[in-house]
Parts: structure tokens; C-alpha cells; sequence
């Protein structure tokens, strides 16, 4: 009996292995495959499926692509990669076997540098929606993101805070987390760099799933900065608000992408107001065309999904990815991998937060922010900053 | 019963051995369709090794340790600092640089995999001599402790300039070619299964039984206890090492408690106290994983959508399997058995015997 | 440091012990009896801040704190009974598998039904109000936390001394098999533990989360592992040892990170722990066992 169900259980393991490997025939003279790598579950989940909602948008809008004089359907085929790096390996393999022509993702640096490496082997180029991070696409050729880089960002922020009259600092980071950290570190940098140095006067962190900030922040008021800067996870984020207002820290508190969600006035409440931001994208200052098509529809395909009518600057860049992706796809006029990945080199177009073209690293050449706050239980649009 | 001679069953592994290796030629001449298939099946390797490593812990000597995720990662990190290529870490240690007396410091995979698995168990023969004259589940307590002081020191900033803190290490050169996982593997799993059946494995059995009456019987238990954490450290950070090519970029956050629970149930599944068992348990549980996706996705039929399936599903599945295992299926695939080719034979016997009890009039069809 | 920043410091980690300490007591009277490590304490007190965010949508929150409370018990006592029953007469490592495989499940559940996003945690604003004295200054919750798990630690001695069910419970520590013998049931008296066991977990989930706002699916794991470390600290089975090494612990952690040592303060409940063991094995309050043959 028992030997039985471990023989049926054996073959039913070899079945599934090869299950996987099975696909890639059927009609694809007609079929262009673009992978989703977005995180649905763990640490990122609520934002990953944010940018993915973008992309399943931008796909009803745009479900066709060209290549030499055929029209192609677009299939997305979605996988999660549990913003987990050693799932986003086998996720992006899984990607590579179903034959995609592009990737679009992630959310979180840390998984799109884990399969980024796994993309440039298969030759498949990859476009990353709102991964922020140096790292992905240094080094890699196959790599391109739509989005502005932490260095930018930090420097940004910096600069926002020196305008408005800071002297000080406290910088907030989370241990083990690139992002964090990343951004943490470049907006030191730049605040000593234009404050002078030792401008940074308390650097302090904390562990990932940890949920009481009050010692660190109790360290942070003892010296009294005129900004924190707390760039964290939409899980860490709210937290770390509402503990430092009940400590009495009436300093300004800003943030990275992350915090443009509506999770963080959700759980933050009244304690979010105040609280400062940069983010890609800002549907009430529509600055193309396509954004103003897309706010429009967008805010009904987010009523039909169950979701806020409020647009998360993540799915705008989701829908910029894919843009940017069928643009390559046209340019190429091919699915090969390499051939897209050419074409996307020289690509230039105009998508919803702006116009887009890549660098010879492959990030987009986008030299502006937009900083928000939050007023009234709302993200309100503040200014936009550029640098350089 | 029957029993199979001696020359069959030498046939039949090495026929078994053949199948295998054609099976990888052939996936590695058809990579590009099976790079899926391919990292599975390594992914599967690569956890059993630790997972027999966790087993002849477990399951043999009967101490249960928690600790396996923070030994995989100190063999990880010393396979990544030293394999990556010289060059390219600069822009790996793009924030704080690395330290001076690791900028050229570079092995071969092969010395590096070895290193790894020594730094792994002598970090576990310093933590695991004191914790080993204690109860075992203390030991299961304090491993499990120690694993997240492992993963906190790899991410502190004050070694920033060695393992890289938060920024977690990238770049990391694949293997030369699909077999390498497959071969250290194999030979991993051999040296503790020698290990198993020396007497020394049965002095690991007889402490397993009774603590008590095997140090009657003059074996030294702390010695023996001492001797098989050590041997299954070093194995479990071979296996971080490998997972680590596997990966191609690492850092803290891989090597959480979840990673240890997943390798448990591993063995769980196969069985406490089986090789076969947990080297089944490894592969199935790592395809299962890939296979259950489907369970993610909204599945629709007929225009109607089934409510269940969506994001997070799978995973409650897989943990109800488990749970079930547990409860209700205790021994696993393999309980304390091993895989042989009577036990096979007699399997495939009582089977076509209940066959041809059901449908006596195909009989024949079986003897073509 | 100032007088006025050491004295905050000292809030945090005593409001935080308080909060530990209701866990741990969950985990020691667990171990006590059963001689099992429930992983799936820290789960049960994550699920009872999931009933809460449930409970105060429908109800006024002097009704759902009662209805949150029922429930958690309900929940501690179905694991019990489903999970841990079937397996009295197994080995001790396969209830400690059980134990970790029903962590596992109600952590992807939580994943599964209520997605993995931090959900905010309702604020009961009696709880919530912010006091200020001279620099310092704190909610109410932060300030009752360690008086509630005072006063409760109180009330269950004086169970476990005087009460039926509390000898019984005793008696069943000491040993198993002859309370059996004796005409104990076993099976209610363990159900009894459980129930007091998340009936705890519940009401520090109020107070913990209340203070911290949030909850997510993990948002029960790692102060379960610190808690069983902490009730180890104070001697495994006993409660005001529990209640001794949550506070230990909440100090001790609030005190590493004040001195800007964060990266350490995970590690250092578990060098605590390895310390412990080696010096003093029982723990603070603990009982030197023997191993019967």
C-alpha cells in the first residue's frame, strides 16, 4: 500500500516536471507572448498586483502588435514571483519555458536583479515597471526600466528638503532590504553633499517584520532633525508614521515610490497627513495625452476590478512598461528576443509619465519627480523637481 | 515471495543510471525549451542534499535542529564572496566597497563549495557543542535562534564591506554545465549514505532509540551527537553554496525560517529516517511547488468563474497536504524504508495480481 | 541620554514586555502540559488581531473585544483538537511537525483570505488617547499594557492554586500518565490549557496591535519565536517566569536598539536564549526534571 502511493506519487512528480515543458506548440504565427514577473503574494503583493492591473489594462487597450505586416495578439502570461528571490528564479524560468518574447517587472529590486541574470541568459529582454535600484540594469544588457533610479530619487528628495529650509536629518532604513537601504544610503549622500557634511545627524535600522519602531524613533527625536527620510515598504511605512507622531516627532516625514498607497492613508489615518513623497506619475497634472486617455479609463477598469478609484503611480508605469515593450516588439519586427532587445535601445516614445527613451545602461532618461504629500486623507500633487 | 538475483538488480540500476543521463543529455541538448524543467529538477538536487543532511539528524540520530537555513546561507556567502568575479565587484559593492583582503581573493567553485561547507560546520560545531548536551528541543529552539543571528549578522552594516549588508550579492557565475548540481549531488548523498551504514551510523540509530541504553552500551553520545551535527552542517552549507550558483544573487532575506520549514516538510514527507524517502520527498515537493501554480490563477469555466482559485491558493493547499501527511499519513512516502528493486518488484507484483483480479479477461495483455 | 529620552525608552520596552509576556504564558502552560512548542501560538495571536479588524466592522468595540476573544479561543481550541489530538500517543518530534505545519497553514490562510497587504487595525479611542507628561509622552494603551498583564498573571495564580480545573492542571504537568490514573480527563484539561492559552494571546494582540496598527500575515511570527524564548528564560512551565522573561526581553531589546545596536536586536533574544541554556538550563523559575528510563 504504501510503496503504491509512493510510485503513483513519483510519476505524478515526473509528469509534473515535465508538465511545465510540455507547452509551445499550437498557433503561434498568430501569438506574442509578454511575461508578467510580478510579485502577487508576500512581502510586495499589494503593489506588484498594482502594476500588474496596469499592464491588464494597457493589454485591452492595446491587445495587437504588428510585426511585418501581421497582426499578432498579445498574451500575457502572468507568474508570481512571491516578492521572494529564490521563487522569482524559478518563476523567471518558468517565463523563459512558456516561450515570452519580453518581460514586463517587477515591483521590488531585489527579484528583477534574481532573474535578471536567468532573462539575459535566455536572451529574453526584460523591462522593469517600477524597480528603482541601480543594480538591475547595470551589468545587464538585457535589462531596461521605464522608471527614474534611486540615486535620482534620494538626490531628489534631498533637494526638496534643503528647500524648504531643513538643516537636518534622520535617515530610517530597513536591514536586508536593497531598496531601503539603496535609497537610504544615496539620500545621505546627497543631503551632506548639499548641507554640508555631517548635515545626516541620526542613522538608524530596523529589521524586516518588525513592527515597533518606538525605540529607534524615541533615538531619533533625542536629536531632533528637521526631516526624517524613511524609505520602506508599504507594510513598514504606516507603522512607522503613526508610531512617530504618538512619540510627539513633529518633524516632516518623507518617503520613497512606495508610499504613493492608498494603504498608507488607510492604516496611517489622520497620522499620514503632512507626510511628503516623490513619486513617476500624477493623474491630476496629466502631462501627455496618453495619460489623459488613460486616467479616464483607467479609474473605470479600477471600479470594475473592486479597486480605490484613487491611480497608484506603479500601475501608470505598468502601463508604460507594456507600451514601451509593444514599441520594441514594432521596432524589431520581430519576436526574437535579441532582435527586441536592439530595437528597444533606440526606442522613444511618449507614454503616460512622460516621454521615454533608455541610456546606454538601459534606464529610461527621465530627469523629473513628482512630490506629493498627503492632505485631507488624499495625495495631493505638491511640485515637480528635476535635477540637472 | 520472490526475490530478484543479484545480476538483475545490478542490471536494472545501471539501467536506471543510463535513463538519468540520457534524460539530462537530452534536456541539456534541448535547453532553451526546458530551462524550466531543467532548474527544477536542480533546485531539487541541491535541497536533497539538505535535506538527507537534516535527515541523518532527524530522522537517524533523532536531534532536531531548526538551523538549516542559517548554515545554507554561511555556505552561500562564502561560495558567492569567492566565486564572483573579480572584475565585477566593483559594481556589486556599489554602495561601500569591499573589503581589501576579499578584492582578489577568488576560488575555483569546487574549493569554494568545500571552504563552505567547513565555515558552515565549524560555526555548527561552536554553537551545537554547547546546545548538543541539552534536550532536543532546546536544540530545535536554539538553532532555529541561531539561524536568525546568522542571517542578522550577514546583514549588518558593520560587515557591509564583506557580505554586503542590506544590498544582498549579484553576479554570481553559473555552473559549467547542467550536470555539475547533479554530479555534487550524487556524490554528497553517497558519502552520507557510507557514512549511514557505517557503525558509526549505527551508533546514530541506537541513540535515536534510547539516549540512555546506547550510552550503556559504551557509545559516547556527546562525541557521536557532536560528530553528526558537524557532518550534517557541512553538508547543509554545500548545499547553501549550490544554492547559491543555483540563485546567481543572494542576500539575507533568502535565508529565513520559511526555507527551513520547507526542508522539514521535505523530510517529513519522505520520511524520518529514509534517504530514498527525503531524495523523493525533494523532488516532488520542489515540482509540486511549480505545478500547483495553476491554483493562483482565476480559473474560469464555462464562463463562470470557480471561487476559489486566486492568488495565495496554492499555498493553502500545499500546507493542507502537508498538514495531512502529518496527521494522518505519518510515515511519509517511505517511512523508515529505503528504496530497493524487490520491494519495487513485489510493488508491481501485487499490483498487476489486484489487476488481473478486476478484469480477468485482459489478462493476457499483461504478459505480451 | 537625557533623563527624559531614558525614561521613554523605558515605557516602550516595558509596555512591549507586557505584551510578551501574555504570549508567553500561552507558551509555557503549553509546554508545561504537553511538553510540546505550539509554533502556532504567535499565529493564534495573528489571527486574533485579523478578528478584531472583522469584529469592530460590524460591532461596537465593547462588544467585539468579547466576540474577538470567544473566537481566538475557539480557534486555540480547534488546533488542539485537530491538529495535536490525533497525535498524543505519537513520537514528541511529529506534534512538534504538527506544530510547525499549523503555523504554516495559518500563515498562508491569512495570506490566502485576507491578502498579504498590512491591514489597518481598528483604533478603539478610549485605548488610543495620547498623554503627555512633562517630555514624555504615550498612549494610554502603551501605560496599561504592563497593569493588564499584571493583574491577569495575578487572577491566573490564583487559578491554577486554588481552582479544580488548576489542580487538575497541575497535577497533569507533574505527570501525565498517573492524572490520568487518577481519574483526570485529560483531553478537557488540556482543551482548558489551550483556551486560557489564546484567551491571553488575545488580549495581547489587542494590546500589542493597538499599539502598532497593523496586521499581516507574519505579523505573528517572530514575536511567537521570541515569546517561547522568553518563556524558556523564565523556566518552561512556570508563569511568573513567563511574565519575568517577557519583561527581560522587552527591555533588553528596547535597550539594544536605543543604544543604536538594531541590527543585533533579533539576535540577541536568541544569545539570551543560548546563554540561558548553557548557565541554567530550568530557566529562572523552572523545575530541575529528570529524565525517567
Amino acid at each position: 500500500m504504501k510503496k503504491k502511493t509512493a510510485l503513483i506519487l513519483v510519476f505524478a512528480m515526473i509528469l509534473m516536471v515535465f508538465a511545465g515543458c510540455s507547452s509551445g506548440t499550437g498557433d503561434e504565427e498568430k501569438v506574442i507572448k509578454i511575461g508578467v514577473f510580478e510579485p502577487l503574494t508576500g512581502e510586495n503583493g499589494g503593489g506588484g498586483f498594482q502594476e500588474v492591473l496596469g499592464i491588464r489594462y494597457a493589454n485591452t487597450v492595446y491587445p495587437t502588435v504588428e510585426i511585418n505586416g501581421e497582426t499578432y495578439t498579445v498574451e500575457l502570461v502572468e507568474v508570481d514571483n512571491k516578492s521572494d528571490k529564490t521563487e522569482a528564479v524559478t518563476a523567471a524560468q518558468s517565463l523563459m519555458s512558456q516561450g515570452v518574447s519580453v518581460v514586463i517587472g517587477s515591483y521590488g529590486s531585489g527579484v528583477s536583479i534574481a532573474a535578471g541574470e536567468i532573462f539575459a541568459e535566455s536572451q529574453v529582454p526584460a523591462i522593469g515597471a517600477s524597480c528603482t535600484n541601480p543594480q538591475v540594469t547595470d551589468g545587464n544588457d538585457y535589462y531596461y526600466r521605464v522608471c527614474f533610479l534611486d540615486p535620482f530619487q534620494g538626490t531628489v528628495m534631498a533637494n526638496y528638503a534643503i528647500q524648504n529650509g531643513a538643516k537636518t536629518a534622520a535617515v530610517i532604513t530597513q536591514l536586508g532590504d536593497d531598496y531601503s537601504s539603496g535609497l537610504g544610503a544615496f539620500f545621505v549622500d546627497a543631503f551632506n553633499r548639499l548641507g554640508g557634511a555631517g548635515s545626516v545627524i541620526s542613522q538608524e535600522q530596523f529589521q524586516t517584520n518588525q513592527t515597533d519602531f518606538k525605540a529607534i524613533l524615541t533615538n531619533v527625536k533625542a536629536k531632533n532633525p528637521d526631516v526624517i527620510f524613511a524609505p520602506s515598504s508599504i507594510t513598514t511605512a504606516p507603522l512607522l508614521i503613526q508610531q512617530a507622531r504618538e512619540l510627539g516627532i513633529t518633524s516632516p516625514i518623507m518617503g520613497g515610490d512606495t508610499w504613493e498607497n492608498a494603504t498608507i492613508i488607510e492604516n496611517a489615518g489622520a497620522h499620514a497627513e503632512g507626510i511628503v513623497l516623490s513619486t513617476f506619475f500624477d493623474e491630476a497634472e496629466p502631462a501627455t495625452d496618453e495619460a489623459a486617455s488613460f486616467i479616464t479609463g483607467f479609474k473605470e477598469y479600477l471600479v470594475e476590478n473592486g479597486q480605490d478609484e484613487i491611480i497608484p503611480a506603479v500601475s501608470a508605469l505598468g502601463y508604460d512598461a507594456y507600451l514601451t515593450a509593444l514599441e520594441g516588439i514594432k521596432a524589431a519586427n520581430s519576436t526574437e528576443g535579441p532582435a527586441i532587445r536592439d530595437a528597444l535601445a533606440g526606442v522613444s516614445l511618449v507614454g503616460v509619465t512622460g516621454a521615454i527613451s533608455f541610456n546606454e545602461i538601459g534606464d529610461a532618461n527621465k530627469d523629473m519627480a513628482f512630490i506629493k504629500t498627503v492632505e485631507n486623507g488624499a495625495f495631493k500633487f505638491l511640485m515637480t523637481v528635476s535635477v540637472e | 515471495m520472490m526475490k530478484m538475483n543479484k545480476r538483475t538488480k545490478l542490471i536494472l540500476t545501471i539501467a536506471l543510471a543510463v535513463a538519468v543521463m540520457l534524460l539530462l543529455a537530452y534536456l541539456d541538448a534541448n535547453r532553451a525549451q526546458y530551462s524550466y524543467g531543467i532548474a527544477i529538477l536542480q533546485r531539487s538536487a541541491i535541497y536533497a542534499i539538505v535535506a538527507v543532511a537534516m535527515n541523518m539528524l532527524t530522522g537517524f540520530t533523532g536531534l532536531f535542529s531548526l538551523g538549516q537555513a542559517g548554515f545554507m546561507a554561511i555556505g552561500a556567502y562564502t561560495v558567492a564572496i569567492l566565486t564572483i568575479p573579480v572584475e565585477d565587484r566593483p559594481s556589486v559593492y556599489y554602495i561601500n566597497g569591499i573589503a581589501d583582503a576579499l578584492a582578489n581573493a577568488s576560488l575555483p567553485l569546487w574549493a569554494a563549495l568545500i571552504l563552505g561547507g567547513l565555515l558552515a560546520a565549524f560555526v555548527g560545531g561552536l554553537i551545537g557543542i554547547p546546545v548538543l548536551r541539552l534536550k532536543s528541543d532546546y536544540l530545535a529552539i536554539a538553532t532555529l535562534g541561531f539561524s536568525e543571528i546568522i542571517r542578522a549578522v550577514i546583514a549588518a552594516p558593520q560587515l557591509d564591506r564583506i557580505t554586503n549588508g542590506s544590498y544582498g550579492l549579484k553576479s554570481i557565475p553559473n555552473f559549467g554545465s547542467i550536470y555539475d548540481v547533479f554530479i555534487i549531488a550524487f556524490l554528497c548523498i553517497l558519502v552520507m549514505i557510507l557514512i549511514i551504514n557505517s557503525s558509526y551510523g549505527r551508533a546514530f540509530k541506537a541513540i535515536r532509540e534510547d539516549e540512555v541504553a546506547a550510552e550503556a552500551m559504551g557509545i559516547n553520545l556527546f562525541k557521536h551527537k557532536g560528530m553528526v551535527f558537524i557532518i550534517s552542517c557541512f553538508f547543509t552549507g554545500v548545499s547553501g553554496g549550490l544554492l547559491a550558483v543555483f540563485m546567481r544573487s543572494i542576500d539575507s532575506k533568502t535565508f529565513q525560517v520559511m526555507l527551513t520549514y520547507d526542508i522539514l516538510l521535505i523530510v517529513v514527507l519522505g520520511g524520518l529516517g529514509s534517504i530514498t524517502g527525503s531524495i523523493i520527498g525533494s523532488f516532488l515537493i520542489t515540482a509540486a511547488r511549480e505545478w500547483l501554480r495553476f491554483f493562483d490563477n482565476p480559473l474560469i469555466i464555462a464562463g463562470f468563474q470557480i471561487p476559489l482559485f486566486r492568488s495565495g491558493f496554492r499555498m493553502v493547499i500545499f500546507s493542507l497536504v502537508l498538514m495531512a501527511i502529518v496527521l494522518y499519513y505519518r510515515k511519509g512516502i517511505m517511512g523508515s524504508k529505503e528504496f530497493s528493486w524487490d520491494g519495487l518488484y513485489r510493488f508491481i507484483h501485487r499490483l498487476l495480481s489486484r489487476v488481473r483480479r478486476k478484469t480477468p479477461g485482459k489478462e493476457a495483455n499483461h504478459h505480451e | 541620554m537625557d533623563i527624559s529620552v531614558f525614561l521613554q525608552h523605558c515605557l516602550t520596552g516595558i509596555s512591549l514586555g507586557g505584551a510578551y509576556a501574555l504570549i508567553a504564558i500561552g507558551y509555557t502552560m503549553v509546554y508545561g502540559i504537553l511538553r510540546l512548542i505550539n509554533f502556532a501560538h504567535g499565529d493564534i495571536f495573528m489571527m486574533a488581531g485579523y478578528f478584531m479588524i472583522f469584529a469592530i466592522a460590524s460591532f461596537p468595540w465593547y462588544i467585539a473585544i468579547p466576540i474577538v476573544l470567544i473566537a481566538t479561543i475557539i480557534l486555540g481550541v480547534l488546533i488542539e483538537r485537530v491538529a495535536y489530538k490525533p497525535l498524543r500517543n505519537a513520537p514528541r518530534m511529529s506534534i512538534m511537525i504538527s506544530a510547525i505545519g499549523v503555523s504554516y497553514l495559518l500563515q498562508n490562510l491569512a495570506t490566502y483570505l485576507f491578502t498579504a497587504l498590512p491591514r489597518g487595525y481598528p483604533t478603539i479611542p478610549l485605548l488610543k488617547k495620547i498623554f503627555e507628561i512633562g517630555p514624555l509622552s504615550a498612549s494610554l494603551v502603551t501605560l496599561i499594557t504592563p497593569v493588564i498583564t499584571l493583574v491577569l498573571v495575578y487572577v491566573l495564580i490564583l487559578l491554577i492554586n486554588h481552582s479544580k480545573a488548576g489542580m487538575a492542571m497541575r497535577a497533569v504537568s507533574k505527570d501525565f500518565e498517573t492524572a490520568q490514573l487518577m481519574g483526570i480527563r485529560i483531553n478537557q484539561i488540556i482543551s482548558i490549557t489551550f483556551a486560557v492559552g489564546s484567551l491571553l494571546a488575545a488580549v495581547g494582540s489587542i494590546l500589542y496591535f493597538t499599539d502598532r496598527m497593523t496586521v499581516f500575515p507574519f505579523s505573528g511570527a517572530l514575536p511567537g519565536l521570541k515569546c517561547f524564548v522568553a518563556a524558556v528564560l523564565g523556566g518552561i512551565g512556570s508563569i511568573p517566569g513567563a511574565m519575568l522573561g517577557g519583561f527581560v526581553l522587552g527591555l533588553g531589546e528596547t535597550a539594544l536598539v536605543a543604544m543604536g545596536y538594531s541590527t543585533f536586536s533579533d539576535a540577541f533574544t536568541f544569545v539570551l536564549l543560548i546563554l540561558m541554556l548553557l548557565i541554567k538550563p530550568t530557566g529562572l523559575f523552572g523545575e530541575k526534571v529528570t529524565d525517567k528510563v
